[in-house]
């Protein structure tokens, strides 16, 4: 068995129905886990763009980039290593704190370049954007106090430069 | 009527008339009266045949494709309808064949309700399907079945699925006919290479001194035979075809290795062991021909040419992959090839040839392949045959002599039984003048027999062969081989009176005991003008050699039963007498 790597894959899709199952099919028929996925409009309308992570094997992930290349739907199925691209994913974090930690949970925010969106009596909503490992370290720290609720948004790529993402 | 006052049904119709659909098969119900309605109404080339199982409409599909090249509809109703196609659909992606299927839906308003026979059939449907269309708006409909069309039909082809709900059936459909194609992302790419890959193949070709063709269903689907056959004679290699290639090299040139594989003759696998450049033209090289996957050529060049990218290393790392046509491929390569010097592999060739020929007992009692090669002189090679699955249909696939394409239609990639007699039926409409023989087994023939009502209704003169052993024979094989002789849910006791049952259906039905009769009993279903049941009645233990036992690679094709010694006896009922020696 070769080594299980997380890749990251851009996929421009016509959006139609059945298209995002189509494309889910693909990588859980071949035993690939996503990891995260952002589908989103691509820059004209008739088009998503879909930004993927997903676990799984070298040779079981260039069956995956053929076969979805070749859906009807698909326009294009890259990969992308990370040093090819800007990365980018978002978080929300809402933290249970009273008056007495606020000071230290606005540190953190502050060192993660986290923007304080809601202020409760006994919550805060923490906006944070970066790379995703960024993000991991915030909620590493974070995770100290009550962390009430966390959502994010999974990462999208955009190739450098004159590359094509 | 013009064409802006015609319904969606009536446009659907009219569009699958309009890019050439000759022949439909089906069964309605309620969600697909109005497509059934508009056949009624507005329908006027194209043929539509009553069949007795949805199933069968998918089979008939599927052969008359694999006998015509062009595709067939499919039109059932929602629910229980599309879900019996399933078999069918599978069975034509597997093998990439063409094909329209269109289901009936539950009205717009009720989907995701559970309406009474509401199937979500296009997600049930999608990893078998080339692409499919759950259609919104009567006006999509002429968009669709264009793009239906095209996509199932180029590229690698495949079965392309539109789900129609009731009420798009019934809104009116305003736009014309001549609607424009919207694909952005379909790239069937004939010639996905460049002239690079073209020198590098002819480059690998000039050095090899022992080199070996796969031909498969790809040379066949992009009509390359006359270039594949140039390919050969100039480089004086030979060509072993897998059961889809079938006739796409013909069987009786010198140069035939005949099949490959698992059941293929013990010199076409020799020679895959001992080549040094392997070219595959249009074939998938798929698990029952490789033997272990990755000892498959190991040391040997190995040259990969097919339409569908996604191949690539799927099973086998090529060292020249080649995306494109093969009728393409071969034409832009064979103007670069230099005359092979190849008389000494040739010769060995040969004497593989000699060593292991592909043979059958033809003692204590009447053996299928006896019945194969009376077919080949009775019908002088031309028959179309169809097959079932089974043991029947690698005896069908070793035997027959086939030096055309589009001459033997078996189920490969979903192995699926009942497949045979529908098969034939379609490939009888696409043919009607011709003979066409389905070679079919006890097991799998009563999976589908309905459609026996389909060729008399029709008058068809469709020749069933039915290899009665009384058993599921391969999967027999199996259990005698490599599970110790439990046979375990094998034994077909109960079998109807095969000619009576024809009979009942107006069909003559022959029986077919002793080896003494076969060309009498041939030939008498042969000239029968409609069609033909014959019941022979087989060894009951028989088993197919060659054969490539499971997890094992090519080397050790034997040519009998592993625990048997050569020359003894199987020591059962009816058991042959068989020699052999293992090929390595
Ligand atoms: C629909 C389906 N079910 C089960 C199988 C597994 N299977 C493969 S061959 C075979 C036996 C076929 O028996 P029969 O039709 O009598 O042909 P024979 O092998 O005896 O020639 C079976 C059960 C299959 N291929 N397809
Ligand atoms: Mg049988």
């Amino acid at each position: 068995m070769s080594k299980e790597m997380t890749h990251n894959l851009s996929i421009y899709v016509a959006n139609r129905p059945g298209a995002l199952a189509r494309i889910a099919q693909t990588f859980s028929r071949r035993g690939f886990n996503i990891e995260s996925l952002v589908v989103s409009a691509g820059a004209t309308g008739d088009f998503s763009r879909m930004t993927i992570t997903a676990k799984g094997d070298e040779a079981g992930l260039e069956q995956v980039i053929m076969q979805c290349s070749k859906l009807v739907d698909v326009l294009a199925c890259r990969e992308h290593t990370d040093e090819e691209v800007v990365a980018r994913e978002l978080a929300l974090v809402k933290v249970a704190v009273d008056s007495a930690h606020r000071g230290e949970v606005l540190q953190i925010a502050d060192h993660f370049r986290a923007k304080t969106v809601d202020l409760s009596e006994n919550s805060i909503v923490l906006e944070a954007t970066g790379s995703s490992e960024k993000l991991d370290a915030m909620v590493n720290l974070l995770g100290k106090y009550k962390i009430i609720e966390l959502v994010r948004t999974g990462k999208v790529i955009m190739a450098r430069g004159a590359r094509e993402t | 009527m013009s064409e802006n006052q015609m319904n969606g049904a009536e446009a659907l119709i009219q569009s699958l008339e309009k890019i050439g659909i000759e022949i439909g098969f089906g069964i309605p119900g309620g969600s697909a009266i109005p497509i059934y309605d508009a056949l009624y109404k507005v329908r006027r080339k194209m043929k539509f045949v009553l069949v007795r199982h949805e199933q069968n409409a998918a089979h008939e599909a599927d052969g008359y494709a694999r006998a015509t090249g062009k595709p067939a509809a499919v039109l059932v109703t929602s629910g229980p309808g599309a879900a019996n196609t399933v078999t069918g659909i599978m069975t034509a992606y597997m093998d990439s064949v063409p094909m329209i299927v269109i289901t009936g839906q539950s009205v717009r308003g009720m989907l995701g309700k559970d309406a009474f026979q509401e199937a979500d059939i296009f997600n049930l449907t999608m990893p078998i399907v080339k692409h499919s269309y759950l259609v919104k708006s009567a006006n999509d409909i002429p968009r669709v079945v264009r793009e239906a069309y095209h996509i199932a039909t180029t590229g690698r082809p495949g079965p392309v699925l539109i789900d129609v709900p009731k009420d798009v059936g019934t809104d009116p459909c305003t736009v014309g006919l001549d609607a424009e194609m919207n694909l952005p992302g379909y790239k069937p790419e004939p010639r996905g290479y460049g002239p690079e890959t073209i020198r590098q193949i002819a480059d690998a070709l000039a050095k090899s001194q022992r080199p070996v063709i796969i031909a498969g269903h790809g040379a066949v689907l992009s009509r390359a035979e006359k270039e594949l056959r140039q390919l050969a004679e100039t480089l004086q290699a030979p060509v072993t075809t897998t059961l889809l290639g079938k006739g796409v090299f013909p069987d009786s040139h010198k140069l035939s290795l005949h099949g490959l594989g698992m059941h293929g003759t013990a010199y076409a696998n020799r020679a895959i062991v001992e080549c040094d450049l392997m070219i595959s033209v249009g074939a998938r090289l798929d698990d029952r021909i490789l033997g272990i996957p990755s000892q498959f050529c190991k040391d040997a060049v190995k040259i990969h040419i097919d339409v569908d990218a996604a191949e690539f290393g799927k099973l086998v790392k090529p060292d020249i992959r080649c995306r494109g046509d093969a009728k393409t491929v071969l034409q832009d390569l064979l103007p670069l090839l230099k005359k092979g010097d190849t008389d000494d592999w040739i010769k060995r060739i040969e004497g593989f040839k000699k060593k292991w020929p592909l043979t059958y007992a033809k003692k204590g009692g009447l053996h299928p392949p006896q019945v194969i090669d009376a077919l080949n002189k009775l019908t002088g090679g031309k028959a179309v045959m169809t097959t079932d699955v089974g043991q029947h249909q690698m005896w069908a696939w070793q035997f027959f002599r086939a030096d055309k394409p589009w001459q033997f239609i078996s189920s490969g990639g979903a192995g699926t039984m009942g497949f045979g007699l529908p098969a034939a039926i379609g490939a009888q409409f696409g043919r009607p003048g011709e003979t066409v023989v389905a070679i079919v087994g006890d097991g799998g023939f009563q999976m589908t027999m309905s459609d026996l009502a389909t060729a008399a209704i029709h008058k068809l003169p469709v020749k069933i062969i039915l290899m009665n052993n009384h058993y599921l024979g391969m999967v027999r094989q199996w259990q005698d081989m490599f599970y110790d002789e439990r046979y375990s849910g094998v034994d077909l006791e109960g079998n109807p009176d095969f000619v009576e049952l024809a009979q009942a259906y107006g069909i003559l039905g022959l029986n077919l005991k002793r080896a003494a009769d076969i060309p009498k009993v041939l030939k008498k279903a042969l000239d029968h003008p409609g069609p033909a049941l014959v019941n022979v009645e087989v060894v009951h233990h028989e088993e197919v050699y060659p054969m490539v036992p499971p997890g094992k690679p090519l080397e050790d094709t034997v040519l009998c039963h592993p625990r048997r010694k050569p020359g003894r006896p199987a020591g059962r009922k009816n058991g042959p007498a068989r020699s052999g020696a293992k090929n390595g």
